[in-house]
């Protein structure tokens, strides 16, 4: 491990299943870099395979993925580590919220058990000292009466409560990367807002890098820093998140943009869709994948997929067509 | 949500003794020892449980007679109190039905309990092992499985027996081996739809690995399934050790347990009704507390249902 090195390298992911109706491809070519401290928001639909992509990069990928390309996790080669190099990683440099706190914690243990369990695992840490540290997490996430709920069950506590234990228990061994899937998704909305603030604060706070990957362009607008566009298991777009929001360059963020309801301006007749569906990952078309919905299709886009690109500093995307117009009333 | 109906109905009274509120909860065995306290039925059961075990252990110690000495005086005596009379009367042979049925209950809780420990044992750590794993080492345990399925059972016995001789040991050996099975196929199944719930995953992404993951993480979430089955296994096991002894494959005269004392009354129980009757009220009574301990220990382990 080289701690000089980036923190985390993806180059040329892809996963693959082969499946009965033949070989279905969710993530295909991932590249980016994550830097230290930063916010990397991943949106897309639904199958796009922002989910596949988060569990790829702590090699939890379903048994029969064929998962190929490379992630360096400082320097070091992560695609086909063996298990006991991953489990050291797991929970300790790079560990992971979900999105239903319902069900991602064990039942039958109290949050104090499973808070001590991560931590003694990584650390060699007494039994005492490592409930002092839950306490103090606990407290970190804005847990009130932390020792009280260190002795209780994961039902016991509200949705919101639970989902900052999971927080807690991702951040228990101060990772330098916190991967969120669809951390809010589960909760009502005023949850929702006080965790996403949890999230920026412990983000600012402790210089855990985070990858956030959700549909919500809301979210993703407050809190990143960066932003990567996914459609079909590919990265269509990544630019800062401000280029991205003003100056969209790939006609599916324009319309993924375009489909936000706006509160400024008259109400529209209708809110503005996308027509047709995301394509079937095991039939994906031999060119662009978003030729079939795009409202800029052009004959070269049905032949082969458009290459990502460097179009601007720290902006890239993934299309033939150049120069689309700014958008009118950006921020 | 239909366990805490089955508790409130099994112990009306249990409502206001639980304190809802869960001042300050404490370790899983001291929540769950506080809930069954509250539970009725389950403590009833235990105590009658308690109770059989209890005498079995010190009624044969105190008793003048044995339970192999022949009394001709008194054959087929009926019960009688009093000094000089066997007070739950003699069986055919003039022996003593109280400290026989009483060492009948301490061979047949033995081989209940034991077989049942044995049973359990294998058949989650190879369930838990199968279903957790998965692919081929799945295919493979399981087909291992089946195949034992397909042996027939009494052969087995009588090849065990002849080889190793008869001993209570192997009775134990002998039912674990077989009932094992059928608790590794259900907990394979729960363990195959617990690994896909999330905090499986969760816990593999703090990484926590294989063996580590089957304890502490599966095993208690199947804490439920595997009471209810001991609890109702435990009397098939009895009932089954009675079956090899009247094969004269179980416990040797002039030993008995329950199970071969009942089978010997049946025979006469036209004649001589206390024969039957006795040994069967306490295997009644012992399988009836089981089931209810086992029930109530079921609702009051699993932390969700206060």
């Amino acid at each position: 491990m080289d701690p000089t090195a980036p923190l985390l390298e993806v180059a040329n992911l892809s996963v693959e299943y082969r499946t009965q109706r033949g070989v279905v491809r969710a993530v295909g070519g991932m590249d980016f870099t994550l830097a230290e401290r930063e916010f990397l928001g991943v949106v897309g639909e639904s199958g796009s395979g922002k989910s596949q992509l988060l569990l790829a990069l702590l090699g939890l990928s379903a048994p029969g993925a064929a998962v190929h390309g490379s992630i360096r996790y400082r320097g070091t080669e992560l695609v086909g580590a063996g298990p006991r190099a991953l489990n050291q990683l797991r929970g300790n440099r790079i560990s992971m919220v979900f999105q239903d706190p319902m069900t991602a914690l064990n039942p039958y243990l109290t949050i104090g058990q499973q808070l001590v369990e991560v931590l003694r695992l990584h650390r060699q840490l007494s039994r005492a000292d490592a409930r002092s540290r839950a306490a103090a997490i606990l407290e970190a996430v804005h847990i009130s009466e932390a020792q009280r709920r260190l002795k209780q069950y994961p039902h016991e506590l509200s949705g919101g409560m639970r989902q900052r234990a999971m927080i807690a228990m991702a951040l228990v061994c101060e990772p330098e990367i916190l991967l969120a899937d669809e951390p809010t998704t589960a909760l009502d909305v005023t949850v929702q807002a006080q965790i996403l603030t949890l999230l920026r604060e412990l983000r600012e706070r402790m210089g855990t890098a985070v990858i956030l990957v959700t549909h919500d362009l809301g979210i993703v607008a407050e809190l990143a820093d960066r932003v990567a566009v996914m459609y079909a298991g590919r990265c269509v777009e990544d630019a800062d998140v401000r280029t991205l929001f003003a100056d969209g360059q790939h006609p599916y963020t324009r319309a993924l943009a375009a489909s936000l309801p706006r509160l400024e301006g008259p109400l529209p007749e209708r809110m503005f869709t996308i027509p047709g569906n995301p394509p079937n990952p095991a039939r994906l078309p031999p060119g662009c994948s978003f030729a079939p919905r795009c409202a800029y299709v052009h004959e070269r886009c049905l032949l082969a997929p458009p290459p990502l690109t460097v179009i601007g500093p720290g902006h890239r995307k993934a299309c033939y067509l150049d120069g689309l117009p700014p958008i009118a009333g950006a921020p | 949500m239909t366990q805490a109906a089955a508790s409130a109905a099994t112990s009306p009274t249990s409502a206001p003794g639980t304190p809802g509120a869960a001042a300050g909860s404490s370790s899983l065995w001291g929540d769950a020892w506080r809930r069954l306290k509250a539970n009725r039925a389950a403590m009833a059961g235990g105590s009658v449980l308690l109770l059989c075990i209890v005498a079995a252990l010190v009624l044969p110690l105190l008793s003048p007679y044995d339970y192999y000495t022949l009394d001709w005086n008194h054959l087929y005596q009926t019960p009688a109190l009093g000094a000089g009379w066997h007070w739950l009367g003699t069986d055919a042979l003039g022996r003593d039905l109280l400290v026989r049925v009483m060492w009948g209950c301490r061979i047949s809780l033995l081989v209940g309990i034991v077989a049942s420990l044995v049973t359990v044992i294998i058949g989650v750590l190879w369930g838990t092992t199968a279903g957790y794993v998965g692919g081929r080492t799945d295919g493979l345990m399981m087909r291992f499985v089946d195949v034992l399925y397909s042996v027939p059972f009494i052969p087995f016995v009588i090849v065990l027996m002849v080889l190793f001789g008869r001993e209570l040991l192997l009775i134990f050996v002998a039912i674990g081996a077989v009932s094992w099975l059928d608790i590794a196929r259900i907990v394979r199944g729960q363990t195959l739809s617990l690994k896909s719930r999330e905090f499986v995953e969760a816990a593999r992404v703090s990484g926590v690995g294989g063996f580590t993951m089957i304890l502490r993480h599966l095993v208690p979430n199947l804490i439920g399934i595997v009471i209810i089955y001991s609890t109702l296994t435990i009397p098939t096991v009895i009932l089954f050790e009675a079956f090899l002894s009247f094969l004269g494959l179980g416990v040797q005269s002039p030993m008995t347990s329950l199970g071969s004392m009942v089978a010997d009354g049946t025979s006469q129980m036209q004649s001589y009704p206390h024969l039957l009757i006795i040994p069967a009220l306490f295997l009644a009574a012992i399988i009836y507390g089981f089931n209810y301990l086992g029930d109530g220990l079921r609702d009051a382990l699993d932390p969700r249902d206060r």
